[in-house]
């Protein structure tokens, strides 16, 4: 089945806009994404006809209200084809949903002298959390080395996994675009009698997720990264894990029941939803995923793979020896994120010059600062693409760094 | 929007390509290290303080092209003045990268002479570059807090 990737671009308002006689050549998907008109109209819709409190109050408009966002719940669960929709958890991003994970399980489940396993190549919201941890409880972290090329060097991972409690890793690297074997990772930490959380906030929008055959305890994502809106993210745990866990917030929604000396929590997923949920944007994640689903992952995925190949192809032509790009160079290893040096132009620099052609890039750690240190960077240009990209924006890339380095060669 | 050539003066080019007083000073000279957390870049200042005057500036570190030549104009623009006079020129230049027009009015009475230094005016108009282009002052001042303490 062939999708028509010109029209997919069409379906994205912001694409057409126009900055100084410019189009807008958006390459930080990997930051961000941009949203198709059935995520804006989903939005609008529901704030123009339908908006109305969900779980409390009996009127209809309510009742409607609740049943648009439990349906973007069971939207998202077949999404990443989770067997039970309570199993999903709306938190306000990744980033609230992996903390959910470390002060709920962790605090739970971790004492003095404990080991996490994580990667080198994780983002901030993977490591913090953790590093919160060893300075609360004295837990113990060791880490995955990374290979020349970027990718997780697992000569010595069951060495690393010994007594290991959890294993946390990045499912895609958010800097260097490598995809990590998670099916087989998740199977090396239940071996080892750990369980296996996945960040999956990079694959999760450019790729199928099964949940189950890739075997993760806990899958966290954010919505906006995958054509939704911001301010909603995803927890996936599995019920028995869920169950098992204290509350994270407390408040209203996430209880059966408070008297003067106590409380007793809601069922799930209402447990882990304190207060107010972003209702709006739940109900635009469910359009995003519909929208996703009818182009179709494995297309997504194909189109991405052809982006990064045709990228690579050309900067290396292009700018030959100036360039330096980080992570795989095997287009079926990674993703359509590319982190690159331009020869002795700072990526502050470079992502400047690249303004003035409204080519939109990101410069800098990426919060992945260890990362960048094994990098010998401080920062790095990053250029993402998704599925509305096309080999048009990355000759644009091209053209904007070539005008780069002769703004600053003399 | 504002063109390069705002940004990227000649000036300030030539500032980033041979950076003045790059290097480091042994103790006693004070080091204190400034970050932008933003963009991950760093910068390390060496201050030698003698009978008030800034005696020697040295610069090390990594950054964008801003913070370098600004680094760099900055350590010439201080070295070997009097440590009143240096703390109004950073007053000076961090006004001039402020974007609020009241605050202007406060620097005007002080009249310093930033030189070189105004090549970096430009950098107003592109706000997520100031900090770029402040980060070795701030860590100046730090670093003159730090030796007449
Ligand atoms: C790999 C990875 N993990 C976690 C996050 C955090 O996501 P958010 O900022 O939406 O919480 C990001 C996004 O920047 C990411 O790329």
């Amino acid at each position: 089945m062939s999708t028509d990737f010109i029209k997919v671009r069409q379906d994205f308002p912001v694409l057409s806009r126009v900055i100084n006689g410019k189009t807008l050549v958006y390459l930080d998907s990997a930051n961000t994404s941009q949203k198709p008109r059935v995520v804006i109209d989903a939005m609008t819709a529901f704030l123009q006809h339908d908006y109305a409190p969900i779980n409390r109050s009996g009127y209809q408009m309510a009742s409607e209200a609740t049943d648009l966002y439990e349906g973007a719940r069971i939207a998202v669960a077949k999404f990443i084809n989770a067997p039970n929709a309570n199993e999903v958890i709306f938190t306000k991003n990744a980033t609230e949903a992996l903390n959910l994970i470390v002060r709920t399980w962790g605090l739970a489940n971790l004492k003095r002298g404990d080991i996490v396993v994580l990667t080198h190549m994780e983002h901030h919201a993977n490591m913090v959390p953790w590093h919160m941890l060893v300075a609360e409880i004295g837990i113990e972290l060791r880490f995955i080395p990374i290979t020349p090329d970027g990718q997780l060097d697992l000569s010595t991972l069951d060495e690393l996994l010994i007594d290991a409690k959890v294993l946390s890793f990045t499912s895609m690297s958010n800097v260097l675009g490598t995809i990590t074997p998670a099916k087989l990772l998740c199977d090396a930490a239940h071996r080892a009698g750990a369980i296996a959380i996945v960040d999956g906030c990079q694959s999760v929008p450019h790729m199928v997720t099964d949940i189950q055959d890739m075997g993760a305890d806990f899958l966290a994502f954010s919505s906006h990264k995958m054509c939704g809106p911001s301010g909603l993210g995803v927890l996936w745990g599995r019920q028995q894990l869920l169950e098992s866990m204290p509350p994270y917030m407390g408040g209203g929604n996430m209880i059966a029941d408070v008297r003067l000396d106590g409380f007793t929590c809601a069922e799930l997923p209402a447990k882990y939803e304190a207060g107010t949920p972003p209702i709006t944007e739940a109900i635009g994640l469910g359009a995003a995923v519909a929208y996703l689903n009818d182009v179709g992952m494995v297309n997504v995925q194909n189109h991405e793979t052809e982006m990064a190949s045709y990228a690579i192809d050309q900067l290396t032509k292009r700018l030959g020896d100036d360039i330096v790009i980080h992570g795989p160079t095997n287009p079926e290893l990674r993703g359509a994120t590319l982190s690159f040096a331009l020869k002795n132009i700072h990526p502050h620099d470079v992502s400047q010059i690249l303004d003035q052609s409204n080519v939109c890039v990101r410069a800098g750690h990426h919060c992945a600062k260890p990362l960048m240190r094994l990098l010998g960077v401080n920062a790095t240009v990053r250029a993402s693409f998704y599925l509305y990209n096309n080999h048009q924006d990355a000759d644009s890339l091209c053209d904007a760094l070539e005008q780069a380095r002769e703004f600053f060669s003399v | 929007m504002p063109g390069l050539e705002d940004l990227y003066r000649e000036i300030i080019l030539d500032h980033y390509r041979s950076p003045r007083n790059r290097g480091e000073l042994p103790p006693p000279a004070v080091r204190t290290e400034g970050h932008n957390p933003l963009c991950g870049d760093e910068i390390q200042v060496y201050l030698a303080v003698q009978n008030g005057f800034v005696s020697d500036v040295k610069i090390s570190g990594q950054g964008c092209s801003i913070s370098q030549s600004s680094a760099s104009m900055m350590s010439a623009a201080v070295k070997g003045k009097p440590i009143a006079e240096v703390r109004s020129i950073v007053r000076c230049f961090k006004s001039m990268m402020t974007i609020e027009e009241d605050s202007e009015t406060e620097a005007q009475d002080e009249k310093v002479k930033l030189g070189d230094l105004e090549a970096l005016q430009g950098v107003v108009k592109f706000p997520v570059r100031i900090k770029c282009a402040t980060l070795a002052w701030n860590t100046l001042l730090q670093g003159l807090d730090e030796a007449t303490a």
